[in-house]
This record gives C-alpha cells, structure tokens and sequence, in this order.
C-alpha cells in the first residue's frame, strides 16, 4: 500500500479494505511489517497437521482456541457418512484433525456433525462471517469470506502456526484494487460468468499483491450466495482478497445465524457494519470497469482460469496470440484438453458433470441446476456429481425436494465435502476424463491425474448434463407439458 | 529457519508460465500429516513425461530453478515449497510470483527472486547452452550471475534480512506479546467467539 498510503496523506478518505487493516493494527514500525490481528482462524485437515506439530516442538499452545474452528472437507468421501474413511493416508489426516482439536481445545465439525462442510461454506453460513472482520485459513479460496465484507486470505502452513500461536500475522500492506460492475446482468448469467469474464480480463496475476473491492451496479443486486462466487475466485486473479462492501442484503443474510450476534448486541452490530465501506473519494491502487449487460455465460477452455471465452465463442488459436508467453501457454494448454483451434465450445464433449466446491456449493446454486434438470435427463454416458457444500445445504435441498430432482434426472445426490474439486478424495475423473465443472480451478489433473475441466456456471453445468455437451439452458429442448 | 546468504549451483530451466502449485505437487501428496518428505511429488505428473525437464540427466543435482512467469499460482499450499526444498532446490527465479507462494517460500528458506522475463529467457539460453554453468545467486547483493550474465533481483528489504539471519516469525511477533495482549483488551466484544 505504499502508493496508496502515500495517496493517504493528501486525502483522508480510505478503502473498505484499508479501514479494516488499520481497525486491525496490533503494532506499526517503519521498515518492518505491520502486525495483524485475526478474528477468526479456520482450519482443516490438509494444511494444519503441521502447523500443530511445530506447536508441540515449540511447547506452545493455541492462543485463542475461541476465535479457531476446524472442519473436515478435502478428504472426505461424499458416498457415504457411515464408517471410517478407507483411504487410509486420508483417513490418518483426519484422524489427527481430531487429535489435535481435541489436544489444544479447538471447536471441530466432523464428519456426520449438523454443522460440517466445506470450511467457507460453513463460515457465512454459521454467522462466523461477519463485516469488518480479519480471517484467515490455510486455504487459498478463504476470500470467499469477502463476500460478507470481512478481510479474508489464504494462508501457507507456516502462517497457519503464527495464527495459532500468536492470534496474529506479520504483513506488508495489501495495496488496493477496484473491479467495478456497472448495469444489468442478463437472466440465466451469473456471478460465476461474471468472475471468469474478470479473470480472462485481467489475468491471473492482474490482482497481485491487491484485494480486490468488487463495486457497482451489477455486484449490488448479487444475492449473498452469488457474492461469495465472485470473492471465492479473487484468488484465481492473483488476488490476495476479494471484498464486496455490506449492505441490506449481508445485513438480512446474516440476521438470526447462529453466531450473529442477537438482541441489543445485533443493532450495535449492525451500526458498526454500516462504516465498513469505503469512503467517497477514497482512491484505488488499480481500476477496472466492466459492464455486465456484455457478459454472458462463460467458460474456460484452457489449464488456468484465466484461459476462457464466452460459451458462445470457439476455442482461439494460439497463432493469434501476440504476446510469445501466453502463445506457448495457448498451446500447451490445448494439447493438454485435447481440444482444437476454431472449434466451437459449443461441440466440447463431456462425460463428466460437478455442482458443488465452495464456488458454487450452496443451496442457491442447487436451486439453479435443479431448476434446468427438472422434467429432463442427464445424456446417457454421462455422470453428473451434485454434492452440498455443508450438512446443512444437504438438508435444506432435501427440503424444497430438490434432491429428488437430481436423482430422478439421474443424477447422484451425494454428502457434504470438497469432492470433486480436487483430487483427495475417492471423487476424481479418470486420465482423459473431461468435466463442466462449478469448482474454481482448470489446472492440469486438478480433479484427477489426467482429467480435463472446464469451468461453468451451474446452469451451464446442468445444461451440458442434458446435452451430453457445453450448453447453455437456453439451447435445450423445452420440457414438455 | 534456515539463513540463505549466497547459492551458487546449477540450474534447471523449466520453459513454462503460470507454473500452479497442484502441478508443482498434485493434491494426493497433501494427504501426508509430516512436513518433510515431499520430493517424491514434485511436478509428480509432468515428471511421467520423459522429456520433461527434471528427467533429463543433465539437469541433476540442479538447485536453481529458472521459471516462466506467474509461478506458485493457486491453492496455498505450503507443501510445494516443501516439495522444492526437499527435491534440493534453494531458488526458483521468475519474472512474477504468486503472492502466497512467494510468502510461503520465505518461510520454508527458499528464495523467490523477482528477475525480469528477459533475464529468464537470456539464463534459459545459458544454461540449456551449457548445463554445467554454475548460476549464483546472491542476497547480500540481490544479484544473479551467470557466466559474463549479472542481473540484480527484487526481493523486499525486511524478506531480505529475514533470510539473511535465518529469523523465524513466531519467535520475532512473541517479542511483541505486550501488543497482542493491549490490542485483545481493546478488541470490540462484538466480534463473534466459540465457546470451547
């Protein structure tokens, strides 16, 4: 934040993300970085193990087991809740989650509990999330937790035993960034299109060192689900954070959750929510302006997130790509998906089809995909994956009736957990598998040595489930009756 | 931490960008519960294909690894660090890094140096050229040498000094414990807690 502390002398005004950084100041030194205090610290499986041994070593506990909550979400299988995991190198890491939770006297959401799922689905969903606060995780998709106006990042083992040791982070400033999102997005376009159009914009490194404040219009009318899509993949932008500032509708999300606060204390909250935005004239780091009525539904076709083009659009050719290093990046990645230039995406096979991740693994986004596949079929040879992102969307879709949707489109309708977004768990593609998948990543074998991903919205998901190919709702046949 | 002053050794030329860190170690290598151990996972997949380049004999025993653009992009996961350490790499050069690669790979003793596109393309040339070429990297100086090649490399002071004198963290942040515990007396009760 250096240019952009500098640009604080000559004006008062401050970020969104600024204010919370400077509420969060446990020490300032010139020359060194500053010292953050975190409110809540997630954890799971996979990046704490060794985060509690350096603990023991050191003979040091957990300094604020009350602001620490763990759950098991990577490694879990999403066929069944009943019986031991039988991977045994998963089941021995979820094994010493609960060693060490129970060891050091961290609240843990295992497997089978009402409140177990992906780590940022269950935040928010708890009221653990709340405006104005700092988070972290061991989890690069930990800016999720933006969404609802909160400072959240990912974090690497060695920060995850700082957190535990010392309730704190030693951080230069993240510099600031805008993404501005003016006018309307069309029906049957969404966050998740919205997200890749800004990571094909920008890259995959055009939010480096910054978070992102996404503005304007289109983020405005964005539900609180629809929101955390757009934050969650921040990081897929380079990003360090992602934030949208709080208004009525992080204010209602969060109104009665089991950890929002409740009586006298909600309208003190409240009030204290409402400063958490960034003040008039208050000035970025770095700009972008997008208009939502050009975006449409998106996918990628490429090995990075950044690699993606409209539905609607055919695969590039890389020969027309000036830049040598994006060429050969073009070029890798179109042998790797086995995909050929000029191409429509439309003519893109799958056999695979995945709604869930902490991307899209909430209710609403269930909703969405039940909403094209009721009254139609998933394409024969096709599987399709509909996993919750928590125990608690599981039972809220039971509720509405939405898994019988699924199952009778023939679809599997399975358990909370990470699953298919990345290869930890039993679900995987297997080598020269291809996905539409609603996760976050495309990266070479990410949902399995081998596998092939492309990365849509859940209705193109759902679509392309029906149609056995990429598709859109708009292009299948209309149920009849 | 282990101090990091100068390096010199041979280096590995890896001609791709946005090098991500389930390619640097797929996920399946995360299931493990130790901090050590991971060499065996490194670029796992891309080491099925024998031309790669860490098959070819040539390149053994190399330390420095000289990356297209972007690298560490993605999960977090401090294990490719980890993965890089324990294969023997001690620097990886590119012209961008993925933020929490770059912070992870100072924890683990591992330089990150910010050199620019062309330096990595002229030291691609040098060593494909030549693979015994010795490359040094020095952080007293933030320099790169290589045979008649010196280019300086971007690494922020206080990263710098941290490496320089092999200082961890926890144990810099516990000297200032009194400002934790002022800070948590005037942190607002209105910030949700899990009773334990």
């Amino acid at each position: 934040m250096s240019e952009d502390s500098q640009a604080a002398v000559r004006n008062p005004a401050r970020t969104l993300a600024q204010k919370v950084w400077e509420s969060h100041l446990v020490r300032r030194a010139a020359g060194e970085p500053d010292l953050l205090y975190i409110d809540l610290h997630l954890l799971h499986e996979v990046t704490s193990p060794q985060a509690f041994d350096g603990l023991r070593q050191a003979s040091r506990g957990v300094r604020r087991p009350d602001l620490t909550v763990a759950t098991e979400d990577h490694n879990v299988p999403t066929d069944s809740l009943s019986g031991p995991i039988v991977d045994a190198v998963s089941r021995l890491q979820v094994e010493t989650l609960r060693r060490n939770c129970a060891d050091f006297g961290v609240r843990l959401f295992p497997m089978g509990d009402q409140d177990q799922g992906i780590v940022h689905v269950i935040g928010p969903q708890l009221g653990l999330t709340q405006p104005g606060m700092t988070i972290v995780c061991g989890d690069s998709h930990t800016s999720t937790h933006g969404a609802l106006g909160a400072l959240a990042f990912g974090i690497g083992t060695s920060e995850v035993e700082q957190v535990l040791a010392t309730q704190t982070l030693a951080l230069m400033p993240f510099k600031t960034m805008a993404v501005t999102v003016n006018g309307t997005l069309a029906p049957g376009v969404t966050a998740k299109d919205l997200i890749l159009a800004v990571i094909a914009r920008i890259g995959t490194s055009g939010g480096q060192g910054h978070v992102i404040e996404y503005r304007g219009e289109a983020i405005r009318a964005l539900s609180m689900e629809a929101r955390m899509t757009v934050c969650n993949m921040s990081i897929e932008a380079g990003a360090r954070a992602g934030m949208i500032a709080p208004d009525d509708t992080t204010i209602d999300y969060l109104h009665g959750r089991p950890y929002s606060p409740s009586g006298p204390r909600w309208d003190e909250a409240v009030a204290r929510w409402r400063m958490q935005v960034t003040d008039e004239g208050a000035v970025f780091g770095k700009e972008v302006v997008l208009d939502a009525a050009e975006i449409t539904p998106f996918v990628t076709w490429g090995t990075n997130p950044g690699q993606g083009a409209p539905l609607s659009a055919n695969v590039p050719d890389p020969a027309e790509i000036a830049d040598p290093v994006e060429r050969a990046a073009a070029e890798n990645a179109l042998k790797y998906m086995d995909l050929v230039p000029g191409m429509p995406l439309r003519e893109v096979v799958v056999d695979t089809v995945f709604v869930g991740s902490c991307t899209n693994g909430r209710i609403e986004d269930r909703r969405a995909a039940a909403s094209v596949l009721r009254g139609r079929r998933v394409a024969e040879g096709v599987r399709m994956l509909v996993v919750p992102g928590s125990a608690k969307v599981r039972r809220e879709a039971e509720a509405e009736g939405l898994d019988r949707v699924f199952t009778g489109a023939g679809a599997d309708w399975r358990f909370a957990g990470c699953s298919m977004c990345l290869g930890m768990n039993p679900d995987q593609l297997a080598p020269g598998e291809r996905s539409a998948s609603t996760s976050n990543r495309n990266f070479e074998g990410r949902q399995g040595p081998g596998g092939r991903t492309h990365l849509v919205s859940p209705y193109v998901a759902a679509a392309t489930a029906v149609a056995g190919r990429l598709a859109s709702p708009a292009e299948l046949a209309p149920v009849a009756g | 931490m282990q101090q990091f002053t100068v390096h010199t050794g041979r280096a590995a030329p890896l001609r791709r960008s946005n090098v991500d860190t389930d390619q640097i170690i797929p996920a399946v290598y995360l299931k493990r519960v130790t901090r050590s151990g991971f060499a065996d996972g490194l670029f796992a997949a891309w080491r099925r294909d024998p031309d790669f380049i860490l098959n070819d004999p040539r390149y053994d025993g190399a330390s420095v690894l000289v990356a297209g653009p972007d690298f560490g992009i993605g999960s977090s996961r401090e294990h490719a660090v980890w993965a890089l350490h324990d294969y023997g790499f001690r620097v990886v050069l590119s012209a961008r890094f993925a933020d929490i690669f770059r912070g992870n790979a100072l924890k683990g003793g591992l330089l990150a140096a910010v050199v620019t596109q062309s330096a990595v393309e002229q030291l691609w040339d040098l060593v494909e050229a030549d693979q015994s070429t010795p490359v040094t990297v020095d952080l007293t100086d933030r320099e790169v040498r290589c045979g008649a090649l010196s280019v300086p490399f971007e690494v922020d002071d206080y990263a710098r000094w941290r490496l320089l004198e092999g200082l961890d963290d926890i144990g810099l942040t516990l000297r200032h414990e009194a400002d934790i515990a002022a800070y948590e007396s005037r942190r607002s009760s209105l910030f949700p807690a899990v009773p334990v």
